[in-house]
């Protein structure tokens, strides 16, 4: 692996984004736009509803993990097990990581995405597949981190490549400070309300934090805007590296995209003017001012998932409901992302905090995200949502609503059992 | 012979295909393909017949991952699809399970629900009544996976990708 280098691509001549700069890297040559390559995988990452059919089809190619060391199983998706199916999945697949040897995580460690940057397995420059939509979230450590289906990952854990198409890019420019209350999650939501759901299909996202940004968004707000560019189909969401990002990891040079790169298309957004938004049924990218819903009503909030599911988030809660109780016939189910953070909530009062105002904790993990379990959405409810997906049916029953929305947002909607307005959520 | 048409709109996301909870692995390996389409058209997944041609709009297959939303399909007997384009993991997803995605604006214009039509796969063309469509092939990378079933058909037998 040429992943610790800090020469330039060989050749490197045009000026490349930072999708195209990985990739040639990966290539061992400068690679363009449009082009087919087939490229070593620095890791491909499984999940527990995905690991049966991965093993399936190795078995299929008769073939083991080529580098166990680059593979790692996660159990997130239905964890603990909702039923008899699911834990003779989950105890198949504990099985085979045990004889195979790959990195393994069991039921409780958190969502995979989560779990891969906090175990530092997610590096900077890395190329990393997953079998989950949302492993773009490397993107904030500036990987290209790119959702597969699981033949896709398995051919990858058999062979150690796969083969991809080295997308254009999307410049997205987000700049200055945003205003107390306002959060990545709603800059996030915005850039999907701009550039619409297929905005960005088979395109990375190259994000650029400037002017006061490259400090108020840290390692866990840039997961959110990398985990959320999936929404607006990118193949891979990539915040160039700064701020937190350089204190945290060794940042090869080569690893930013050239002054001249050539984008399909720039969108700006201007932090300081940002206010909460609201992603409203049944589409993510139907995204409005949150205060435009103000009063609409809220049978229950989830906050939690790889969007936001971090310490950050859990604390923006607990600010709004310290020393409150959530409003009556509302419930309110908080799920850390990861052990790490339950630990770290713990520690600092925070999950006191939640629980005394009256807010149920989950087992770190998907949680009901996907609406399989731990607390799905009834026929006609309305969910206040930190997620990244309200399609029809995704938390539960085909009618309920579910609206993504920013912990705060979420949090004050628990409060008030109504989506906030203006005047308490600015 | 001829196949039915089933048509659906843009933006039709993975969840619409096969909703979470009915994924193998929560209701058996034997009957999620029964619950294809489950929210969206409940007759679907009954009524159709092996051969049957998916038609759809824009951004087809979004959101998830989840390859078992087009493995429910391909279990029903659904050999190809027809939209005006596709979200990139579903279009791999088909590729991989061996359904050819072909990519036709006008041809997803000219089909209605329910019409009945000829495919020769092969050919790329579609016959209804009297008319001949044409419609491209993929791309000849993903074309040699397909023509060998699969792009893990292709691997197993070759032991590399195409073009490798």
């Amino acid at each position: 692996m040429s992943l610790t280098t800090s020469r330039k691509p060989p050749g490197a001549g045009r000026p490349q984004t930072l999708a195209e700069k990985i990739l040639s890297q990966k290539a061992g040559r400068p690679v363009k736009p449009g082009e087919l390559v087939v490229v070593e995988v620095d890791h491909a990452m499984t999940i527990d509803s995905i690991v049966p059919t991965v093993i399936a089809r190795l078995e299929y190619l008769g073939k083991d993990p080529f580098d166990p060391r680059r593979v790692s199983l996660v159990f997130d998706h239905v964890a603990p097990p909702a039923n008899v199916n699911v834990a003779n999945a989950q105890k198949q697949g504990r099985e085979w990581a045990r004889r195979t040897g790959v990195n393994f995580f069991e039921v409780g460690r958190g969502v995979c995405h989560q779990v891969l940057v906090e175990e530092g397995i997610a590096k900077p420059g890395m190329l990393i597949v997953g079998s989950d939509s949302h492993s773009t979230t490397y993107g904030a450590l500036a990987a290209f981190g790119t959702g597969m289906g699981a033949t896709d990952i398995a051919l990858a854990i058999a062979t150690g490549k796969t083969w991809l198409k080295v997308p254009e890019s999307v410049k997205v420019v987000m700049k200055g400070r945003p205003r107390p209350g306002v959060s990545a999650k709603d800059a996030a939501l915005e850039m999907v309300g701009r550039l619409g759901a297929d905005g960005a299909t088979y395109m990375a996202v190259e994000i650029y934090l400037e002017d006061g940004a490259e400090e108020a968004f840290g390692l866990s707000e840039r997961m959110t805007l990398a985990n959320l560019t999936m929404e607006a189909g990118a193949k891979a969401g990539l915040v160039v590296p700064s701020g937190e990002i350089l204190e945290r990891y060794p940042v090869p040079e080569w690893l930013y995209p050239d002054p001249n790169a050539r984008y399909a298309k720039t969108l700006e957004i201007d932090l300081t003017e940002l206010t909460p938004r609201l992603s409203v049924p049944f589409y993510v990218d139907n995204v409005h001012p949150a205060a435009a819903y103000a009063g609409t009503e809220v049978d229950f909030v989830f906050i939690g998932t790889c969007t936001n599911g971090r310490i950050e988030d859990l604390r923006a809660a607990a600010e709004v409901l310290k020393g409150k109780r959530i409003a009556d016939g509302v419930r309110m189910l908080v799920v850390p992302a990861s052990s790490e953070v339950l630990k770290q909530a713990m520690a600092e009062g925070v999950l006191q905090t939640l629980i005394e105002a009256g807010a149920t904790i989950g087992t770190p993990g998907c949680g009901p995200c996907m609406g399989r379990h731990l607390g799905v959405a009834a026929d006609g409810e309305r969910v206040v949502s930190t997620a990244n997906r309200n399609f029809r049916g995704r938390m539960g029953a085909a009618s309920a609503e579910v609206y993504l929305a920013s912990p705060r947002t979420a949090a004050l909607a628990a409060l008030t059992g109504r989506i906030p307005g203006e005047e308490e959520n600015p | 012979m001829t196949a039915r048409v089933w048509k659906f709109g843009d933006d039709i996301n993975t969840d619409d295909i096969l909703p979470g909870k009915y994924a193998p692995f929560m209701v058996g390996e034997d009957r999620f393909h029964t619950f294809a389409f489950a929210h969206l058209r409940p007759e679907f997944a009954r009524e159709v017949k092996p051969g049957d041609l998916l038609v759809f709009g824009k951004n087809a297959g979004l959101g998830s991952s989840r390859e078992y939303a087009p493995e429910a399909l391909k279990k029903l007997g659904i050999r190809a699809t027809i939209a005006k384009s596709y979200a990139r993991i579903f279009f791999r997803n088909l590729v991989n399970l061996g359904i050819v995605p072909f990519v036709s604006e006008e041809v997803v214009d000219a089909l209605a629900d329910g019409d009945e039509a000829r495919l020769d796969l092969e050919a790329g063309r579609l016959y209804r009544g009297n008319e001949v469509f044409t419609l491209t092939p993929p791309p000849a990378f993903l074309l040699e996976a397909l023509k060998a079933g699969s792009m893990l058909e292709y691997v197993k037998r070759h032991g590399r990708f195409p073009a490798e």
